[in-house]
């Protein structure tokens, strides 16, 4: 079953790279949302049956691959935003830095004092590369609809992280965490309405002129 | 079943559940869609709870074993205890008495119905302050400790910035925030050094730590600031005045009352986790206990705001506290049992007297306030006549907070002196007889002030021609005020009852004072009952001669301070500035009244005005032109925060990466 895991992170690699390089918001929204269901399904292969872990993963799943995409979705619609994601840097050189950073993390995670029955597991370099790959969207990114993705990312990354730490996840973490995440989508929607409202467009830019002086 | 019960019956679990419930009170009003059910639902529930937790203080006063609570709470900070010990207890005390009776006279002074916008979060977060209170004196770790106090803190900034759509209030509820949390920073040092000493973030067991080490000067010294700034010890009062004077009345009683008393709570913790303090730790608290008495009542003496004065008299009393903890530390410091013990009960004794009588005195400028529209004392006059029963309780309040002999600030006062004169006889401290003079002039000051407010206020006739008039004020507003006039009196009555009350306290707090023998204290103070209740009896008798008297002759009734002249007008009257110029002029160089007076020309001069304004020396000297200079010497700085998202982003993840590179 590990190595099926090992393969499904593979996959999560993959789509930090597609969610880098798109143009299109409407398939970097799709791609968070299928990295979050494959980490959805990750914790049933390597922890043991329970209902409670079914509880979990179905609401992982509902949340993160239906809810969140649907609010995003929505978002993109009734604020009549143009679909591309008008990134500050290229899409070449944002991609050559994830390369760069996914490359950085694979040599930190080595060097990491890990327990040996983690060792041989790719879920603290994968964790790393996809938290840096959050930040990268996050930094480079100019609407507000793209920092909100970066925020899932980012916290799938962290997601990753906690696989590995907690042997039987609590149920209160992982509700926290979830509810986190909705309430974290649910206030940067009300942000983006405002934002679109006060400048009529969603540029993150613009937010410039609410500098205190 | 029957740990359940005993459970139940364990006064430390009330006292907590009693907290727990006070901070609840204001939820349902939240919720509640009619108003006023909610506020009607949170005085209920907070009385009923502090009706339970009081009892459950008391006892847990005189009873010799503390049981220890610990909460679960799985933050990596160690055991989070609660216990109830006789010096927690004792300050349970006034929390639940307070909150009690302010919750009681918000019903008649911040009806719902009449402010329906801003009730809900009063009431709410008027719980929240109490709750967190009362659980403060009870934590035991310090993380848990400071998560209280930060509750604290913010609850009392939102009360204060109840009516935030007035710049000055908004203003002032800056200036307490940036001062309780410069406050809290030397409090975080505070802990972290305290758990670097003793190895976990438990505080320390009593008498357990030396002040030997270096970091003892340091522990106590960010303990007097951070607590210092919460209780407005003299350098550090400049957010009092304003917040005091600018929160609803019954939430100034709250923090006057209360609150001030947590920051002391503090300070007197901390210095019992020493068993060998240095002099300088009692000289230092001595000095800055006097110079803030004398200079908080000159303050209130040139006040024309009624509230203000009320909140000077605030930094006063703290004074006169903190002057008596720093006798008794001399006394520890020392070995001299007498002076320890003198002192020691002296400011504990205060802390309670001043938490009947200022709470007594707020709550009866808010009944004024509200009647006359106004808190300038130059505007206000002849208010006994519309409200003779507040007028009472009032000049009752004042006569106690004066030290005169019938009331409980007198008995307080006295210890001290007596303490500060016992020195004579011994050969080490002499010079402490040279406080008394100035705790003597202290007194004097005090009269001063409070004549000028009761005269202004209340007697005289009104001096605004758009003062309404004045009528009495509720049940629900005049209850919680005789509570606290009826415990300046029981106090001021029996005064060997009170000491007892004291007594648990000031064991816990030492063992040297302990063994002393108290019989010959308790003798004094059972003479000076015996006095004042002489005293209450020619009072009434009097009183009852008067009345008789008036029965028999004829009563006209006219304007007051006609002074002989046929057409009197209000204007005649010394306003409170005039009366106390003199006063104030004596104290020139510190406080600064800036009056603008007309020039007038000829026989008959035309109308003209004339204005005071005390001013706030140390805050406008010092403080706001040295921040000032912090502001453009750290301009360089603002260049960081231009307000670009993303750059934000960036800042983090260099950060995350340098952490990164620096853990190989």
């Amino acid at each position: 079953m590990i190595t099926l895991a090992d393969q499904l992170l593979v996959l999560v690699l993959l789509i930090n790279f597609v969610a880098l390089g798109t143009s299109r918001l409407i398939f970097s929204i799709r791609a968070v949302a299928i990295q979050g269901v494959i980490l959805g399904i990750l914790p049933g292969l390597i922890h043991p049956f329970s209902w409670h872990l079914v509880g979990i993963i179905s609401m992982i799943l509902v949340t993160k691959g239906l809810v969140i995409p649907m609010l995003l979705n929505r978002a993109v619609r009734t604020a009549e935003i143009k679909r591309e994601v008008e990134p500050y840097l290229g899409y070449v050189p944002t991609l050559l830095l994830g390369a760069v950073f996914t490359a950085l993390s694979f040599g930190f995670a080595g060097k990491l004092p890990m327990l040996p029955e983690h060792q041989n597991y790719m879920f603290v370099p994968a964790s790393m590369a996809t938290l840096m790959t959050g930040f990268l969207i996050l930094t480079t990114r100019r609407k507000a609809i793209s920092q909100v993705l970066g925020y899932l990312v980012l916290e799938n990354g962290i997601f990753i992280f906690g696989l590995l730490l907690a042997e039987a996840m609590p149920i209160m973490v992982e509700a926290g965490a979830l509810l986190d995440l909705l309430v974290g989508t649910f206030v940067m929607g009300i942000v983006i309405n405002h934002i679109s409202r006060e400048f009529s467009s969603l540029d993150t830019s613009r937010l410039t002129s609410l500098k205190e002086e | 079943m029957f740990s359940v019960l005993q459970g139940v019956c364990d006064p430390a679990l009330v006292a907590l559940v009693a907290a727990l419930v006070i901070g609840c009170s204001g939820i349902p009003g939240l919720f509640l869609r009619m108003p006023g059910l909610g506020q009607l639902c949170a005085t209920v529930t907070t009385i009923l709870a502090a009706l339970a937790g009081l009892p459950a203080a008391l006892m847990l006063l005189f009873s010799s074993a503390t049981s220890t609570y610990i909460l679960s709470w799985g933050l990596p900070f160690g055991l989070c205890e609660l216990t109830i010990d006789p010096l927690s207890a004792f300050f349970l005390i006034p929390v639940f008495l307070v909150a009690a009776a302010g919750s009681l006279f918000a019903l008649g002074y911040w009806p719902a119905a009449e402010h329906p916008s801003t009730e809900r979060g009063l009431t709410f977060f008027y719980g929240i302050l109490a709750s967190s209170m009362a659980i403060l004196v009870t934590a035991r770790n310090g993380v848990f400790f400071l998560m209280v106090w930060e509750i604290m803190a913010l609850s009392a900034y939102f009360l204060l910035a109840t009516e935030h759509e007035h710049e000055d209030v908004r203003r002032a509820g800056i200036v307490y925030l940036i001062a309780t949390h410069t406050g809290s920073a030397a409090l975080y040092v505070l802990f972290s050094l305290l758990a670097s000493q003793s190895g976990s973030y438990l505080l320390p067991a009593a008498g357990s730590l030396s002040a030997l080490p270096p970091a003892a000067m340091v522990i106590a010294t960010a303990a007097f600031f951070g607590f210092g700034a919460k209780a407005g010890i003299m350098p550090f009062h400049i957010w009092l005045p304003s917040a005091h004077a600018n929160a609803p009345s019954h939430v100034s009683a709250m923090m006057s009352g209360v609150m001030l008393k947590m920051g002391l709570y503090g300070i007197f913790r901390t210095l019992t986790f020493f068993h060998d303090p240095p002099l300088i730790w009692g000289a230092v608290l001595t000095v800055a206990g006097i110079s803030s008495a004398l200079l908080g009542i000159a303050f209130a003496v040139a006040q024309r705001d009624m509230k203000r004065l009320l909140a000077c008299s605030s930094i006063e009393n703290i004074g006169i506290i903190t002057t008596g903890l720093g006798v008794a530390m001399l006394g520890i410091s020392s070995q001299n049992a007498p002076l320890a013990y003198l002192g020691m009960a002296g400011a504990l004794l205060h802390i309670l007297n001043h938490s009947f009588f200022k709470p007594l005195l707020f709550l009866g400028s808010g009944v004024i306030i509200h009647a006359t529209g106004t808190r300038n004392m130059n505007l206000m006059g002849g208010v006994a006549k519309g409200m003779p029963k507040v007028a009472f309780l009032f000049l009752i309040g004042s006569i106690a907070i004066c030290g005169i002999p019938p009331l409980n600030g007198f008995v307080s006062e006295f210890l001290l002196y007596f303490g500060l004169f016992s020195q004579l006889q011994t050969s080490s401290l002499v010079y402490l007889v040279l406080l008394a003079p100035l705790l003597a002039l202290v007194g004097g000051l005090a009269v001063v002030a409070f004549t000028k407010l009761y005269s202004s206020v209340f007697l005289g006739t009104s001096r605004s021609h758009g003062a309404v008039h004045p009528h009495e004020a509720g049940l629900t507003m005049l209850l919680p005020m005789a509570l606290f006039a009826l415990l300046c009196l029981l106090v001021g009555v029996m005064p060997q009852w009170a000491l007892r009350l004291v007594a648990p306290a000031i064991a816990s707090f030492m063992p040297l004072v302990s063994d002393i023998d108290q019989t010959n204290y308790v003798l004094i103070l059972n003479r000076i009952s015996m006095m004042t209740l002489i005293l209450c009896a020619v009072a009434i008798a009097a009183a009852l001669f008067w009345r008789w008297r008036l029965g028999y002759a004829r009563v006209t009734k006219t304007s007051t301070w006609g002074c002989g002249y046929q057409r009197s007008s209000s204007r005649m009257q010394y306003g409170a500035s005039s009366f106390s110029e003199m006063a104030v002029s004596v104290f020139n160089g510190i406080i600064r009244q800036k009056i603008t007076r007309p020039a007038l020309k000829g026989l008959f001069p035309e109308a003209t005005t004339c204005d005071d304004k005390p001013s706030e020396t140390l805050l406008e000297r010092f403080v706001l032109p040295l921040c000032t200079v912090a502001g453009v010497s750290f301009t360089f700085l603002r260049r960081l925060q231009h307000g670009q998202m993303h750059v934000y982003m960036i800042y983090i993840f260099a950060t995350l990466f340098v952490l990164m590179l620096w853990a190989h």
